[in-house]
């Protein structure tokens, strides 16, 4: 008689396994840690939300002055409070999610070692609950983007704007897949952890947020446009001030590098999950 | 369609010991090297020692399970027994799926939930309410289970007044009892239960125990439950699982392995005489302690009757004193004598051969705890021909008096019921 199980625990064989129908079952969790997420971060404090608009506020002034004042780097003629705000919410964006993710075994270590439920479930919910952070400083954004178009600045907006939905989800998703790659690397070997605070505020530098990619020199243009991210944030930028550099050939690029980071990620995590308890 | 509910087919686990650094990379990539690249058998797997953590092996890898092999039904409820370090949190961890095996496989039908600590993933930020769906919801509830169970939960955790404010303001007991009530209420058909109830005060604990009755009894699930206190674990369960150093020593009823467990598995509860005694010319030659089917147990439920079966031996030709007595001392297992009985045995050891004596103690009287024997046989006051002493180790444990609610404080030696007059 062929016996029907519901559950059947092996050592892992597979290459991939994801666990989609759990992640499903577990969507009341995953909404509970978005939640969660959002709410507990300005608890006990007097201006609770709001400081979700004074971080960026400060940071673009900040930039302003270095930046655009003392060092001179051009905003491809955009005024330079939109192209900073801009910068800064999708890199903002961009590290918060990696920073979610790249941490996921070791911050939720305590949880894990305790109770089965699909691990995706946490760096999923890390994406979505930095996409309502973003969401509510990009109405501020657009407070100041609508200001310079009343005050008669020449900036349009064309049809791209429609790849907006797309660009936010690509930069999520490389934050996420990047992310994940880097915890199921540092339960066993820290290392990379070490590596990886310092490079990502270098790997800001080497992204188009403080200048726009036109401003570097033709010569080591293409350097920077190894950078998946690249594309990304200058397509965004065109699509709103219509100054940048777009290709098409490279946001075709920045996709086929998702795709792959995207497939390691996933693979190095589902392989780590089953195990990091034993090395974490 | 077969009634296991869970079933471990040669499960072994096998754990790094020492510090993760420099060397343990070179071990990872000559075993990578080895399954993925030359798609050998993992070379760790035979230098893996039977997990002994007292004694200091040569081997990096030791097997915290090894070999597990049983089946559990639909329906029991099952007590895993074992030292520190046995491998029981390791078998819960596994079946709970944090963590997977190295070899075998194992399966399960229905929903499992586990109780490995409670409060696990409560944020101190978030208020009680708030707490109990996200932990709820990491248990495997969903949205709407928990709403219809909110009112319960809180109940039995008893935090009304506080289910607003954030749990870092609760006292520790409160955490861990509303901890508690969340995992108590779900509804899994086997939950996994790792030393919860050795927590909050006595009342809690007796809340908790009771939950854990209705559970295990009324609702049919399959439990498994670890504990180090064998007195919940007696009344709650009704299979044992002992195992020591990574594998299954014994498994049995609840009662056979925790004594097994108790005497450490060598000392009996049955007595039998060596050599030199069996010379004498009127000698114990066997004693045992017997269950209601007669049955050699070394555990009883208060209510139930210890039975103490002696067998004497005789060499022919001896004539027995006619005033000779076997005597039994009853003792607590730190020696004090709780009282003794004395059976005239002259008319009853005529003949030759062996003799057989039953003594059957009252129930409900002798206070539950550990328990020993010491049988002489002599005639009184003039000479004393055989004497064994503190043998047949035994367990009262207790099945409900009125003193259970204390959690194993002293009440005394003995049970018994005053008449109370109030003016």
């Amino acid at each position: 008689m062929e016996e029907k199980w519901d559950m059947v625990i092996t050592p892992s064989k597979n290459l991939f396994d994801i666990d989609i129908k759990g992640i499903w079952r577990y969507r009341d969790l995953y909404r509970m840690y978005v939640k969660r997420d959002i709410v507990t971060v300005y608890k006990q404090t007097i201006l609770g939300p709001l400081w979700f608009f004074i971080q960026p506020v400060f940071t673009t002034i900040m930039y302003i002055v270095v930046f655009g004042g003392l060092a001179g780097i051009s905003t491809d003629g955009v005024p330079q409070a939109v192209f900073y705000m801009s910068g800064i919410l999708f890199w903002n964006y961009f590290n918060a999610c990696f920073t979610a993710s790249s941490t996921v075994f070791m911050t939720n270590a305590a949880v894990f070692g305790k109770v089965y439920f699909p691990r995706l479930v946490v760096p999923l919910s890390g994406l979505t609950s930095n996409l309502v952070k973003f969401a509510i400083q990009f109405v501020l954004w657009l407070g100041v983007y609508l200001y310079y178009v009343f005050t008669g600045v020449q900036m349009s907006v064309n049809w791209m704007i429609i790849l907006f939905p797309l660009l936010i989800a690509m930069t999520a998703l490389f934050a996420m897949s990047w992310g994940l790659i880097v915890t199921s690397l540092t339960t066993k070997y820290r290392d990379l952890n070490m590596l990886v605070t310092f490079g990502i505020q270098l790997f800001m530098y080497a992204t188009p947020i403080i200048y726009p990619l036109s401003a570097a020199p033709e010569k080591y243009r293409w350097l920077l446009q190894l950078n998946p991210l690249s594309s990304i944030f200058e397509f965004f930028r065109y699509s709103v001030t219509g100054a940048g550099v777009v290709d098409w050939m490279m946001l075709l690029y920045s996709a086929v590098c998702l795709v792959i980071s995207l497939f390691f990620g996933l693979v190095l995590f589902s392989k780590t999950e089953r195990n990091f308890m034993d090395t974490i | 369609m077969s009634n296991v509910a869970i079933k471990f087919e040669g499960v072994g686990k096998l754990y790094q010991l020492g510090v993760m650094g420099t060397g343990t990379l070179s071990h990872d990539l000559n075993r990578w090297w080895q399954t993925r690249i030359l798609g050998k058998e993992d070379p760790y797997l035979k230098v893996g020692q039977v997990n002994d953590r007292s004694t200091k092996g040569t081997s990096d890898y030791v097997w915290a399970l090894q070999n597990i092999t049983f089946d559990i039904n639909k329906g029991d409820v099952v007590g895993i027994i074992g030292r520190n370090g046995a491998g029981k949190s390791t078998l819960l961890k596994l079946l709970s799926r944090v963590t997977t095996p190295t070899v075998g496989t194992i399966k399960a039908r229905g929903r499992i939930a586990s109780l490995l600590e409670v409060g696990t993933g409560f944020h101190p930020e978030l208020t009680g309410r708030e707490n109990i769906y996200m932990n709820g919801s990491i248990m495997g509830m969903t949205r709407s289970e928990i709403t219809r169970k909110l009112d319960e939960i809180v109940d039995f955790a008893g935090v009304a007044r506080y289910l607003d404010t954030p749990t870092k303001r609760y006292s520790s007991g409160m955490t861990v009892r509303l901890g508690f009530a969340i995992a108590a209420f779900l509804e899994p058909e086997i939950l996994v239960v790792d030393e919860v109830l050795a927590v909050g005060d006595a009342e809690f604990q007796k809340k908790a125990i009771g939950k854990m009755q209705d559970v295990s009894k009324g609702e049919g699930r399959t439990v498994l439950f670890v504990s180090h206190n064998m007195d919940s674990m007696l009344n709650l369960c009704q299979k044992g699982i002992l195992l020591e150093n990574g594998t299954v020593k014994y498994a049995s009823t609840i009662q056979e392995t925790v004594s097994y467990y108790l005497q450490g598995g060598s000392r009996d509860s049955k007595y039998v005489a060596g050599e030199k005694s069996s010379s004498k010319n009127l000698f114990v030659k066997e004693v045992s302690l017997l269950g209601t089917e007669n049955q050699q147990i070394g555990m009883y439920k208060f209510d139930e009757g210890i039975h103490l079966s002696i067998k004497l031996g005789k060499q022919s030709g001896f004539t027995v004193d006619s005033k000779c007595v076997l005597g039994v001392g009853f003792y607590t297992q730190n020696r004090v004598k709780m009282c003794t009985f004395e059976y005239l045995i002259s008319e009853a050891a005529e003949k030759d051969g062996e003799y057989t004596f039953d003594l059957k103690l009252p129930s409900c009287i002798f206070a539950p705890g550990d328990y020993a024997f010491d049988i002489v046989l002599h005639v009184p006051n003039v000479q004393i021909l055989d004497a064994v002493r503190e043998i047949c180790a035994c367990k009262i444990f207790d099945n409900g008096t009125d003193y259970l609610k204390y959690n194993g404080v002293n009440n005394g030696l003995v049970v018994v019921k005053p008449e109370w007059n109030v003016g």
